[in-house]
Order: structure tokens, then C-alpha cells, then sequence
């Protein structure tokens, strides 16, 4: 190989997309190491304190594409306090001093803000792609910024953030010359949007295959949208309310039997169920529906919907449908992938809920499902073994009983045997999430036999450290482990040190480990950023090593402590 | 807004599981929380709340349960200062935001939240922390890192809202410590549902149970970070759940509760559209509901020899030209009941209005003909 010019080597690497394949170049020797670096485009950072924007640039001067994750995953779920961090500003300041050729930024769980969408928008010329993932920070004055002044926009996807409606035009800022977008996404603004701006923006976007409306676009300017962009792959709806008898109902019909390439709906933010059969004519050629965000729509008019979608790959959907609409989707839906059933009513018990039977329903319709998202009243080990009978090919299994102690709902047992049948029989599961009650035993199941396990989430779990031993020993690829409430202590922090510097994170909520053990790890680890934090400041007043620290979360970092931290935020 | 508790419609307006009326509304027996209406679905809950309103008022001066209450307010609000001396586990801060923001967070809202729970709890869980692990299977005897709550001498001060326990009970529970030990019972009981009922349920039943069943699932699920449900797709459901409703005048998927007034009648009616499936019944439900103003209209005007009204003759003046059955729609406009399909009707009926012949004559005949024209 050393016989090649570096010319030719490049070429080659050009084919390999995947960043853990080139990550595998560069490992190999100098020379590949050197070639590798200088032709990189695409680089993802999974956690933005692993690195700093300055080492990315001396390592990749050629990045073009960036993926930032900030906060930790369970920030999601309000355990992480405010203001912890993930700021962007930083990374965007020194990218635009280091004139990067920034085309594209992904984010995901990162704070961002109007400054930094200007600073992007005035550095970099050829910026293109803009996609922002359960951020915040930021309001709709940002996002005029980058429609004002990114002139060759492509893309604007803004995924489940919040963001603050200033009810400034923004939409009206892309230019009349901006005919360039191919995906757009606002669904999760709250504010008035101005309709006849958005339509003309359509009109002029020929390349347009992505469109994801907010609640505030109604059906007669989707109707009219869909007239002008036919060509639409991916649509997510707005407001889906209008009285059938009218003409604009009618003509809607006639639209969407024109959309022919359609593959993708989603949204229906607002929506009368009586409207649905509208979508109906495309619903044969969907591959992706989403109707998780469409209140009120009752189980019938769901499995109505649904017989109609045979092609489905993916779905995702509310517990109201049931356990025999979920039959149903078994049924019908035979090349389905990814499942994910939400509650519609998450503290409540209602009576649109799903049950282990819809699970085994759906494992027996859908031998081809690889990632599932499944919320539901109760689960029996049994049916998770016929489950793990059925669907051999899970990347992801994500069960979350609401409950999140019930037992086996029929025996009330814990449910180890129903896990561990799972990853026994899932030699590809990569991502697990467990729920219901559950000993030790399924974490020995768990160690035993998930090698290709990345990502564990635990709750409410375990008797001992043991359980949490059997996952470090035995998992030998985890990189992201996040627990909250099981009785893991010290034992189970300190027994194996350097394995955290394997993975990306570790975070222990509620759990038993004391600030003198963490004091331990972080002495021994000088590689992790092990922070410590609760609600109330007491960490940083509180000298007793004994104490039960409330909230760990270390990582490793090739730059040490981070300097954002606020004050709540202990780093050892 | 909505209270953003995903389901938790606008009943009363106030009632939420954060609120405190619950919590005031307590100690003297479960009643206060037996007609909470969180999920809105009876109509009595708005007269609850104020009745429970004044309780609190009451009970405040007794019991302090200033301290104790969580309530829900707009992000950013701070709530009144509280006595330092309520801290039990000596958290200074008692920083009261909202427990549930009604925008998501750009505000602190989640450490705040936290914040809520766990000094709301904290102090509750003083006492009840043996009754509660007592719930729980064996292998949870110990119940401190399970609820980090262990009273106000424990150095514990890990979360308090990460435990399991029933939020409403945990509501409940924070009384009694205010009190002496002697309520310590009632908490303890309260607990003692392992899996205590969904809110809606708490009407009627109260939250002094014998053990429920083991498969009532967890409103009790107040615990932070469970279920693992992104919070913008908690907020985002709830507000377009309230906001279907608000737009279809429905109070939560479980009922669809419609004001029916008659003309001359001394008060209103309410009734749940989703008991009928057909015009049929609903009009033979408001026949029976309005019999009694028939009668009397009957009288008045003169109708000879009616003093026995029975169906068939109400069903004359409902379908007849004596009275006309309407409804609101959405638009505001007023639609005779009985044109479009039953299903479309409860979606976009806003309230119903039995109209006496004389406003209803130019409805009742024309009133096929004035739809169409209106479509």
C-alpha cells in the first residue's frame, strides 16, 4: 500500500462514508492516519466535551459536516438541571475564526442561541444544512438569521425543540433569490406563521422533498402547498380540520392523489378523524408514519388508517390504538421495522393502553422489526420470549412498562427471564432499554450474552452491585451506560476503573455511590470528567465522603474540566 | 395554557396534580380529593375545586400548607416566599417554580421541577418512608435509596422526587407531617396503595385505599425522569389534546360534556354525548332530562288534558313544531341536530339548545335547505 500516491489512497477513503470505518483508517498507520485526517468531511463528536473545536480543526481542516451532542440523554427527561450546559457558541465562534468551510450542523441536546444562528449564517458562505434536535436557547430571530443570509440553504430541520416565538416574520426573510431549500422543517414552532409567504416559498422551491408544518398552518394552505410541490417525499401536517362538505376538502382529495411520491407522513398536530380518509389514496405507498403528535384520533379510525399502509417500514404511534389495533398493524404492515407505541396517557391508566399481548401480536406480523419503542400497562416474561422467538434481527428494544416496578403480570415474577431471552436470541442488539421488576439475574443475562450491546438504560433495577458488575465485565462494547434508582454503590463504580475511558458516558442517578467513591474514580481517572451535581448545592458544601451522591455523570475527555460548568456542577 | 400534564384536561381550570387544594384538602378527610377531577371529565369539578379552594384557605392558617403546596404557575413566576423553617431537610431553597411548566423549559424550569418534587416530598415522606417500603417487594426493605427522603435530621439529601411513591399520596403525605404524628396514619394508609389510581379515578375513591391491585398503574409515576417520555412530547400532546378540546368544546377523550339549555327551563343541563351512538338516543335522553319543563310548559300555554306527558307526546314537541333541537358548532353558528353523520356531530357540537317553536320556525322547516346553502 505504500506504493500508491497519497492521491490514489484518498480516492479509495472516499468510498468509506461511515465514521467508524474511517476512524478504523486511521488507526492503521501514519500514513493512512495523515491521508485519512486531511481528506475527512463528515465528523461526529458524541459528546461536546470529549474534544474541543480547536483539536477538531488542527486534526480535520477539510470538515464540512459536524454532529455536536451536548447534554446527556436523560436531560430528556427533565433529570438534568438547567443551565448544565452544552453550550454551541463556542464551537461556532471558533470555527468561524478558523474559516472552516462549515456546510452543515447537526445538534443534538445542545444550547443554542440567536447570536450563534447569526454568527452561522455570516461565516459561512457555502452553509447548507442546519439541523437541530431537542435543542434550545434560541428563537425565531436566529432562525431569520439563517434564512436571511444562507444563501445556498438546503436544509432547515428543526426536530422537537423549544424555541422561543418572537412572531417575527422569519419566513418572510428567505429571499426571493433562496430557491434552493429541498427540506424544511418548523413543526414544533408555536407561533402564526404567515401563510401566503409560506406558500410563495414553496412555490419557488422546486427541489423541495421535505416539509414539516407547525400547528399553525391550516388545511387550505396545505392543500395549496401540496398543489405547488406534488413532488413532496416526506409531509408533515399541520392542522387536519376542515368540514368535509366543503370545497376546499374536495379539492384537497383531488391534490393528494397527485402526490405520488410520497413516502413519508407526519405530524397531524391538530386533527379530526373524520378528515383522515382524505390521506387514504397515498397511504399504499407509505413507508413512515408518525401520528404520535395526533391527539384524539380514536384506535378505530387509527387501524383504519393503518390497513391501507401495507409498505410501512415505520411507525410510530399512540397506545390508543391497542392491542388489537396493534393486530391490525400486524396484519398489514408485514415489511415493518421500527414500531413505536407512546402513551397517550402517561400517569393515568386509561383505557387506550397496550398490553403484552399487542407486542406479540406485532412480533408474530412483523418478522423484519429491528428497533422498537414500546410503551405499555404490563408484560409477561412469556410473551417476551415469544417475542424473542419471533424477532431475532432487534438493533433496538426499548420496553418501558409504566410501572416501572411491575413484575410479570400473570405469574409476578420479575421479568429477567423475558430480557434475557431477548438478548439471547438478539445477537445484534445494540441498544436496550428495561423496565418492570428485575433482579440481578437479567444484568447476568445481560453480561452473558448482548456483545454488541452500545447503549444500556436502566431504572428502578437490580438488587446489588452485581447487576451492575455483570454489565461492565461482561458487555464489551457499551458506550453509553445511564442508570437511575437501582442500588449500585461503590463497589460497582471503582471495580474496573479504565473501562470508562472505553465508553462515552456514564450516568448514575439515585443510585448508591457516595461523593468519597466518585472522589476515587476521579483521582485514578484523570482522563474523565466525573461531575457531580444535585438540586440544592449541597455537594459543594458537604465534606463527608459518605454521603449518597445524587447525580454522577463522567465521561471521557481529551481536554479536561470544562470551563462552562455552572456552579452546581461539581467536577472532582 | 394547559396544564401540561399529559390527559390532565381543564377541569375547573385549577386541578392538577400539583395544585394545592389537593394537599389542603386532605387532612380533613378524602372527599376533597374525591371529587379532584384532573382529567375534567364530570362537570362537578369546577364546583369542587372552589369549595376545596376555601378549605384551603382555611387550613392554611392551621396547618401552614403554604409550604407544602405545589403549585403550577407560569414559567418564571416565582411562587410567595415560604418560611425558611418548613425546609425540613434544610434545602434552602425553596425556589418555586412551577412543577410542571406550562412552557418548556428556557427558564430552569427543570431543576426547579425537581426542586419542587423533592422539597414537596421531602418533608412528606418524614414519616411514611417505613409505611411506603412496606409496599414494595422484599428486596426494597431499605427504602433510602428509594426515596432519599428520610427526614429532616438525615443527612440524605439526595432527590426526593426520585422515589416511588404515589404522587397524590405523597401530596396527601406532606400534611400530616405538618401535623403531629397522629395523621402519620393517614399518609402511611395512603401509601399503602401500592399502585394507587390514575387521577381520574380519584373521584368517588379518594385517596384513602386499602391496597389496590397491583396492576393500577402508576399515577404514582410522578417520579422524575419516568415514564421516559421526552418532555417536549409531553408538553406538545397535552397542549393539542387541550387544544382539540378547547377547539371541539370535548373536556378529555373519556367524556363529552355538552351544556343543553331550554328555552324557559329555570337552569341548564349538561350531558355526555359519548353515552349515545345515535340521534336517537340522545333526543330520548333529553326528553326524559326536560320532562319536567315540558309538563309545565304544557300547562302554560294551554295544551288541554296533559297532565301525563309521556314519550311519544315529548318526542311531538322536540321533533314536532313545538320545540327544535340545536346545536353550536364550532363556527358559533347554531345547526339543527340531525344533519350530518353522528360521528361529525360530537366533534363539532359545542353545546345543545332545545329551542321553543316560535324562535325555531324558521329553522325546523328551512333548516335542510339553509345547511346546504351554507356548505
Amino acid at each position: 500500500m505504500n506504493y500508491f500516491p497519497d492521491e490514489v489512497m484518498e480516492h479509495v477513503f472516499d468510498f468509506v462514508t461511515s465514521n467508524r470505518d474511517r476512524n478504523a483508517i486511521s488507526l492503521v498507520c501514519k500514513l493512512w492516519y495523515r491521508i485519512e485526517r486531511l481528506s475527512r468531511q463528515r465528523v461526529f463528536i458524541g459528546n461536546c466535551y470529549a474534544i474541543s473545536p480547536e483539536r477538531l480543526i488542527a486534526r480535520f481542516p477539510g470538515v464540512k459536516s459536524i454532529t455536536l451532542k451536548g447534554k446527556p440523554h436523560f436531560a430528556d427527561f427533565n433529570l438534568v438541571p438547567h443551565d448544565w450546559g452544552g453550550h454551541v457558541y463556542p464551537w461556532i465562534e471558533v470555527l468561524a475564526r478558523s474559516r472552516v468551510n462549515l456546510e452543515e450542523l447537526r445538534l443534538k441536546r445542545m444550547v443554542v442561541t440567536d447570536e450563534g444562528l447569526e454568527l452561522i449564517s455570516r461565516s459561512f458562505v457555502n452553509f447548507k444544512s442546519l439541523v437541530l434536535v431537542t435543542c434550545e436557547g434560541f428563537t425565531t430571530d436566529g432562525l431569520a438569521a439563517i434564512a436571511a443570509n444562507c444563501r445556498s440553504l438546503k436544509e432547515l430541520d428543526l426536530q422537537e425543540n423549544e424555541v422561543e416565538d418572537h412572531r417575527g416574520q422569519w419566513l418572510n426573510c428567505f429571499p426571493e433569490s433562496c430557491t434552493s431549500l429541498v427540506s424544511l422543517n418548523f413543526a414544533c414552532l408555536k407561533g402564526d406563521i404567515n401563510l401566503a409567504t409560506l406558500e410563495r416559498l414553496v412555490a419557488r422551491s422546486p427541489n423541495l422533498k421535505s416539509l414539516r408544518l407547525s400547528r399553525a398552518v391550516p388545511l387550505e394552505t396545505l392543500q395549496k402547498i401540496l398543489v405547488r410541490a406534488p413532488q413532496l417525499v416526506d409531509l408533515g401536517v399541520g392542522s387536519f380540520v376542515h368540514d368535509p362538505d366543503s370545497e376546499t376538502y374536495s379539492k384537497l382529495l383531488t391534490t393528494i392523489e397527485k402526490c405520488k411520491s410520497m413516502r413519508s407522513l407526519c405530524g397531524f398536530l391538530e386533527v379530526a378523524a373524520y378528515c383522515l380518509p382524505a390521506i387514504y389514496p397515498i397511504c399504499s405507498s407509505l413507508t413512515s408514519l408518525n401520528l404520535s403528535y395526533a391527539p384524539g384520533i380514536p384506535g378505530s379510525e387509527l387501524t383504519k388508517l393503518i390497513r391501507h399502509c401495507r409498505k410501512l417500514q415505520c411507525l410510530w404511534i399512540l397506545d390508543c390504538i391497542g392491542d388489537k389495533g396493534l393486530g391490525v398493524v400486524a396484519s398489514s404492515c408485514k415489511e415493518l421495522q421500527e414500531l413505536r407505541v407512546f402513551p397517550s396517557d402517561p400517569y393515568g391508566v386509561g383505557n387506550a393502553s397496550v398490553t403484552e399481548e399487542g407486542l406479540v401480536a406485532i412480533s408474530r406480523g412483523c418478522p423484519k422489526l429491528t428497533s422498537l419503542l414500546y410503551f405499555c400497562q404490563q408484560m409477561t416474561n412469556a410473551a417476551l420470549k415469544i417475542v424473542a422467538q419471533n424477532c431475532r434481527n432487534f438493533i433496538q428494544f426499548r420496553l418501558c412498562i409504566l410501572d416501572p416496578t411491575k413484575p410479570d403480570s400473570s405469574t409476578n415474577e420479575p421479568l429477567d427471564e423475558g430480557f434475557g431471552a431477548i438478548v439471547q436470541s438478539c445477537k445484534g442488539i445494540r441498544r436496550l432499554s428495561l423496565s418492570g421488576l428485575l433482579t440481578d439475574q437479567v444484568f447476568y443475562y445481560i453480561g452473558m450474552y448482548a456483545e454488541q450491546l452500545e447503549m444500556l438504560s436502566i431504572a428502578f433495577a437490580a438488587d446489588s452491585d452485581k447487576g451492575m458488575l455483570y454489565v461492565l465485565n461482561g458487555c464489551k462494547k457499551i458506550r453509553k451506560l445511564e442508570i437511575m434508582e437501582c442500588p449500585f454503590g461503590n463497589i460497582a463504580l471503582l471495580s474496573d476503573v479504565g473501562k470508562y475511558e472505553t465508553m462515552r458516558s456514564l450516568w448514575m442517578s439515585s443510585c448508591e455511590v457516595t461523593l468519597g467513591g466518585c472522589k476515587t474514580l476521579a483521582k485514578k481517572m484523570p482522563r474523565l470528567n466525573v461531575e457531580i451535581f444535585s438540586e440544592n448545592n449541597e455537594m459543594e458544601n458537604c465534606i463527608d465522603d459518605e454521603q449518597k451522591v445524587q447525580k454522577l455523570y463522567l465521561y471521557r475527555t481529551l481536554v479536561g474540566p470544562r470551563k462552562d460548568a455552572p456552579d452546581y456542577v461539581w467536577t472532582l | 395554557m394547559s396544564p401540561p400534564l399529559l390527559g390532565v384536561e381543564e377541569g375547573g381550570g385549577n386541578t392538577t396534580l400539583a395544585t394545592s387544594p389537593s394537599i389542603d384538602g386532605v387532612p380533613r378527610d378524602c372527599s376533597g380529593l374525591k371529587e379532584r377531577n384532573y382529567l375534567g371529565l364530570s362537570d362537578c369539578s369546577s364546583v369542587d375545586s372552589s369549595a376545596v379552594s376555601s378549605l384551603s384557605d382555611e387550613n392554611k392558617s392551621n396547618l401552614n400548607l403554604k409550604a407544602t403546596e405545589l403549585r403550577l404557575g407560569l414559567p418564571g413566576s416565582q411562587s410567595p416566599e415560604r418560611e425558611p423553617k418548613l425546609c425540613l431537610l434544610g434545602s434552602g431553597k425553596l425556589d418555586e417554580k412551577p412543577l410542571f411548566p406550562l412552557l418548556p423549559s428556557n427558564d430552569g424550569i427543570c431543576s426547579s421541577l425537581q426542586k419542587n418534587i423533592a422539597s414537596g416530598n421531602k418533608r412528606g415522606f418524614a414519616d411514611t418512608i417505613d409505611g411506603f417500603s412496606e409496599l414494595k417487594s422484599s428486596k426494597y426493605t431499605d427504602g433510602n435509596w428509594m426515596f432519599h427522603v428520610t427526614g429532616p435530621a438525615s443527612e440524605n439529601v439526595q432527590s426526593g422526587g426520585q422515589g416511588k411513591f404515589p404522587a397524590n399520596a405523597g401530596m396527601k403525605a406532606m400534611l400530616p407531617s405538618r401535623n403531629s404524628g397522629a395523621q402519620s396514619a393517614v399518609p402511611k394508609e395512603a401509601l399503602q396503595k401500592p399502585a394507587p389510581e390514575c387521577p381520574r379515578a380519584l373521584n368517588g375513591t379518594g385517596v384513602n385505599q386499602t391496597r389496590a391491585s397491583n396492576n393500577a398503574p402508576a399515577a404514582k409515576a410522578q417520579v422524575v425522569g419516568w415514564p421516559p417520555i421526552r418532555s417536549y412530547r409531553k408538553n406538545t400532546l397535552a397542549t393539542t389534546s387541550k387544544d382539540n378540546d378547547e377547539v371541539d368544546g370535548k373536556p378529555g377523550p373519556g367524556a363529552l360534556y355538552v351544556k343543553v339549555s331550554m328555552d324557559g327551563a329555570p337552569y341548564l343541563r349538561k350531558v355526555d354525548l359519548r353515552n349515545y351512538s345515535t340521534y336517537q338516543e340522545l333526543s330520548s335522553s333529553l326528553e326524559k332530562m326536560f320532562s319536567g319543563f315540558t309538563i309545565g310548559q304544557c300547562g302554560s300555554n294551554g295544551t288541554p288534558g296533559r297532565e301525563m306527558l309521556n314519550e311519544s307526546k315529548l318526542r311531538d314537541f322536540l321533533h314536532g313544531s313545538e320545540y327544535v333541537l340545536t346545536y353550536e358548532d364550532k363556527d358559533g353558528d347554531w345547526m339543527l341536530v340531525g344533519d350530518v353523520p353522528w360521528e361529525m356531530f360530537i366533534d363539532s357540537c359545542k353545546r345543545l339548545k332545545i329551542m321553543k317553536g316560535a324562535d325555531a320556525i324558521g329553522l325546523a322547516p328551512r333548516a335542510v335547505e339553509k345547511s346546504k346553502a351554507r356548505n
